[in-house]
């Protein structure tokens, strides 16, 4: 065994990484239709009309208004509180022409300048940002 | 019979495969990520594999929230590179292998690993980077497929001991195949990265290089390795490292390395890459 057989352990240890929404059973239960209306975007038909009226679009799907606005707001950090995946959001920014570094940069809080000018700099430290709880 | 003769580890970054297909592996930016992986092109082209078994994970795109397996093995005649939300990557048709992929998943779910069989599926770049990587842009791949999709994605993923454990599992079953074919195994994703939340762009590269360490010789050390450690240390998307224990596992006790690349950044991610041996 690679650890704990307790799965409520398992999962309360995931709530002590800073800065991090770890895609569990209660995320992807949350996320299910939202997640599935990004997968949706994956045929070029469905990016159409999507592009076309995303209100509409949004409406076939059974979503919560907060879901709803954060997708149209493009905020992936409320995205991944509200069940969000980010392969599946990936669908969105990927239909708006974004990168993964683009669309990354904006969950960090940086420009897009800075978060670049950090990967090539060897990227952000672990240190300190490993355990809320230990401050390590 | 057939035999496992190497086993490569290497990230699977999309960017990676878009800066191949736009040509920009010259760029100052890219050149670096890219010349550690020229030693294993020539390699590769005196190796010649039959087969290559693919560990990776599907980013939503075979399989969306509907179907989530844990383990599955690709059985079919040939994948097409996915439509991934801009237009599918301009590579060769993967060509599968039917006849090992049905015999290694019957041996496997004997030796009780409960395998789904896929018959159909488009691969999406965690499949295809690899190909890229390893091969370069050929007109056709130069060796058969075998894609062993593994859940990363939706938690829990197996532990690191169940992925070594299925690596011994598959080579069990390769050694059990008649027919004479150079079969490698691949374990891909990784390194050290975040793509999500305040904490994003996280690298390790202490972290990542001891785990590169540890690949080779007879430690069983990364077999032990929790879930949370991987989260914590290597950020969320670096629970990907645990497929490449399935490639260390069928290699069987001891290995020794043949070639190590390390270089930040790819976009997001480190980029980690090793060629290794089965010692007797």
């Amino acid at each position: 065994m690679t650890g704990t057989r307790d799965i409520h352990a398992y999962l309360a240890e995931f709530d002590d990484i800073p800065g991090t929404r770890v895609f569990t059973a209660k995320r992807a239960r949350q996320g299910y239709h939202l997640n599935q209306f990004a997968m949706s975007l994956m045929k070029p038909e469905n990016r159409e009309r999507w592009k076309a009226d995303e209100r509409a679009y949004l409406e076939e799907w059974p979503l919560s208004d907060e879901q709803k606005q954060a997708v149209l707001v493009r905020d992936y950090n409320r995205l991944l509180d509200l069940g969000g995946n980010i392969y599946f959001l990936a669908k969105v920014f990927s239909t708006d022409g974004q990168s993964f570094l683009q669309a990354v940069s904006t969950m960090s809080g940086m420009s897009l300048e800075d978060y670049s000018a950090m990967m090539i700099a060897g990227g952000r430290s672990p240190e300190g940002l490993r355990s809320i709880r230990e401050k390590r | 019979m057939a035999r496992i003769t190497a086993g490569i580890g290497t990230s699977h970054v999309p960017a990676l495969g878009a800066a191949m297909d736009l040509g920009k592996t010259q760029e100052p930016y890219w050149e670096p990520a890219f010349a550690g992986y020229e030693w294993t092109r020539a390699w590769e082209r005196e190796q010649k594999p039959d087969v290559v078994i693919l560990v990776y994970n599907d980013h939503a795109t075979a399989f969306d929230m509907k179907i989530i397996p844990t383990f599955a093995i690709g059985c079919g005649e040939q994948y097409a590179p996915a439509d991934e939300g801009w237009g599918p990557r301009k590579v060769p048709l993967v060509q599968g292998h039917p006849d090992l992929a049905w015999h290694i998943a019957q041996s496997c779910i004997l030796d009780e690993f409960d395998m789904t069989i896929i018959n159909e599926m488009d691969v999406d770049h965690g499949l295809t980077v690899p190909l890229s990587l390893v091969f370069g842009q050929p007109e056709a791949w130069p060796a058969r497929v075998i894609p062993l999709a593994v859940n990363v994605v939706t938690y829990p993923p197996p532990s690191g001991n169940r992925c070594w454990a299925l690596g011994e599992a598959i080579a069990r079953a390769v050694e059990s195949f008649p027919e004479d074919l150079n079969v490698q195994i691949w374990g891909t994703g990784g390194m050290s990265h975040q793509l999500q939340g305040p904490r994003a762009g996280l690298i390790n590269q202490e972290w990542d290089n001891r785990f590169l360490d540890r690949l080779e010789g007879d430690s069983q050390e990364l077999r032990h390795i929790p879930h949370i450690e991987y989260l914590r240390e290597t950020g969320s998307e670096g629970i990907e490292m645990v497929m490449w224990l399935i490639m260390r596992g069928a290699l069987g006790r001891a290995t020794r390395t043949l070639h190590r690349h390390y270089h930040i950044p790819a976009s997001n991610t480190a980029v980690g890459h090793i060629v290794l041996e089965p010692l007797p």
